[in-house]
């Protein structure tokens, strides 16, 4: 076995493991871009509450993102994956299933990075909110836009551009996060690690690829936000 | 809600309360000094040294700390050198490998602040000290490090909460602290919500406490910055 090195994990030939490593890390970006996307969501209600919701709204905004910044991710993950079993289980025997159910691992974790990373995205967003000039807004109003037409024409895409440096930040902590879902037995990228782990007895090996592949899809996402924030604020002035 | 359930799980979750907090200071003080080590490797304007830093943060900042600690405690066990050597007995307990990790990751970001701050400090006060006669490591003691220490404060308590939070992890390696504790029963009980609440509500009580302190520390040391009190009327009867 002391042949075998990180060349084994990546190749696609026999005994190989490249296609399952490949497989898990589409598993990964799957999940992980879920979460964002749904968290994203999330956040733009989160900042819609905490800039124009009145005062029992703003206060559960408000709540929301200091409990969710305060408590660790993984007994998110915990909550949703077990305790979804604890609702459904219930539900499912009340429509004559029997046994033990729970959401699969793949919502159970998205869901959970979505209301973690909510948290974070509903502060991005209200911050670059408040960075967009008044006048533009004024100016969308006075030309006749109704409210509507000025969020989707004005507000949303400034407040966008304001905010793809948070967006970016959030987006590599989602894809680490991403990680803890192997609790679940969802397999991704650390999960399909383990398994090969198990299997060889090559722990370090098979670790050691996967802190690469994380360490390539957040260089590479990285590069990638980089120049949309490059092409998106090329408009922009700098000071 | 079911008060005596919360009482007892509460009752099973405290004992984890120690673990937790060991496993942050423990981490938290490691990663500090790490921290300033590669902050001053950064800027010590040696090409070299300055890429071994640069190429350590950049690692362990894009990769997920449980990918760090289970290559800590479960990869390096595949080395038979390692298994052989004096460091074995230490690296074969999940405690010393959870704290390994999480002192090398928030050395990572810590370094960052660190540089942030020792960089904000003025050119002007420096020269000043050079221009006292202090020497150059006399200067970084007694102003540059004070004066970035201060700077950086806030935000390293921010990484700080980070680190309570990242403890949990601690528990994927068998340690018992308050996730672990709370996992084992919710696994027991089936009851996450109600093992969730009360756990949730132990981290932000702790992470809680800790904002406090470090308002504390904060203000000790800006006395400048702090709004000065209304002086006392001091009334006097006036004895004529």
């Amino acid at each position: 076995m002391n042949d075998f090195g990180l060349m084994t994990v990546f190749s696609f030939g026999p005994g190989g493991w490249g296609a399952a490593m490949s497989a898990a890390t589409v598993m990964t970006i799957a999940v992980a871009v879920t979460g964002f996307i749904a968290g994203a969501i999330i956040g733009a209600f989160g900042a819609w509450a905490k800039i124009s919701g009145g005062r029992v709204v703003r206060t559960v905004a408000d709540g929301y993102t200091t409990v969710l910044r305060g408590i660790p991710d993984l007994l998110v993950i915990y909550l949703f994956y077990f305790g979804s079993s604890a609702i459904l289980t219930p539900i499912g025997r009340f429509f004559g299933a029997n046994g033990f159910l729970s959401l699969p691992a793949f919502f159970a974790g998205a869901l959970a990075i979505a209301i973690v990373s909510g948290a974070y995205h509903t502060e991005v967003f209200r911050g670059a909110y408040q960075v967009v000039a008044r006048g533009e807004i004024d100016a969308a109003y006075a030309t006749g836009m109704s409210p509507a037409l000025a969020f989707r024409r004005i507000i949303a895409p400034l407040t966008l551009r304001f905010a793809l440096p948070g967006l970016a930040n959030i987006w590599q902590l989602v894809l680490k996060e991403s990680s803890l879902i192997s609790v679940t037995g969802l397999v991704e990228i650390l999960r399909q690690a383990q398994i090969g782990a198990g299997s060889t007895r090559q722990p370090f090996t098979f670790f050691l690829a996967a802190a690469i592949l994380f360490l390539l899809i957040s260089s590479a996402s990285g590069w990638a936000l980089q120049h949309a924030e490059k092409h998106f604020t090329r408009g922009l002035r700098r000071g | 809600m079911d008060f005596a359930f919360l009482l007892s799980a509460l009752l099973r979750l405290l004992p984890g309360v120690p673990l937790t907090l060991q496993l942050a200071f423990i981490s938290v003080t490691l990663g500090m000094i790490l921290a300033l080590v590669l902050a001053l490797l950064r800027l010590s304007g040696i090409r070299p040294l300055e890429w071994v830093a640069r190429a350590y943060i950049f690692v362990f900042r894009s990769t997920p700390l449980l990918v760090q600690i289970f290559l800590i405690y479960y990869g390096l066990g595949q080395f038979p050198a390692i298994r052989y050597s004096v460091l074995w007995p230490i690296l074969r307990q999940p405690y010393w490998c959870a704290i390994i990790a999480l002192a090398l990751n928030t050395a990572a970001y810590g370094s960052e602040i660190i540089r942030g701050g020792l960089r904000s400090v003025p050119e002007g006060q420096i020269e000043a000290a050079r221009a006292c006669g202090m020497s150059r490591f006399l200067v970084f003691r007694r102003i540059i490090l004070p004066l970035a220490i201060r700077q950086a404060l806030p935000a390293y308590g921010n990484e700080i909460i980070l680190m309570v939070k990242a403890t949990a992890l601690a528990s994927v390696v068998t340690m018992m602290e308050v996730t672990g504790l709370a996992a084992k029963l919710i696994s027991e009980t089936y009851r996450a919500v109600e093992v969730f609440v009360i756990a949730g509500g132990i981290y932000l009580i702790i992470n809680y406490g800790i904002t406090r302190v470090i308002h504390m520390v904060e203000s000790w040391l800006t006395p400048h910055l702090r709004s000065v009190p209304a002086p006392a009327v001091v009334e006097r009867e006036d004895t004529v």
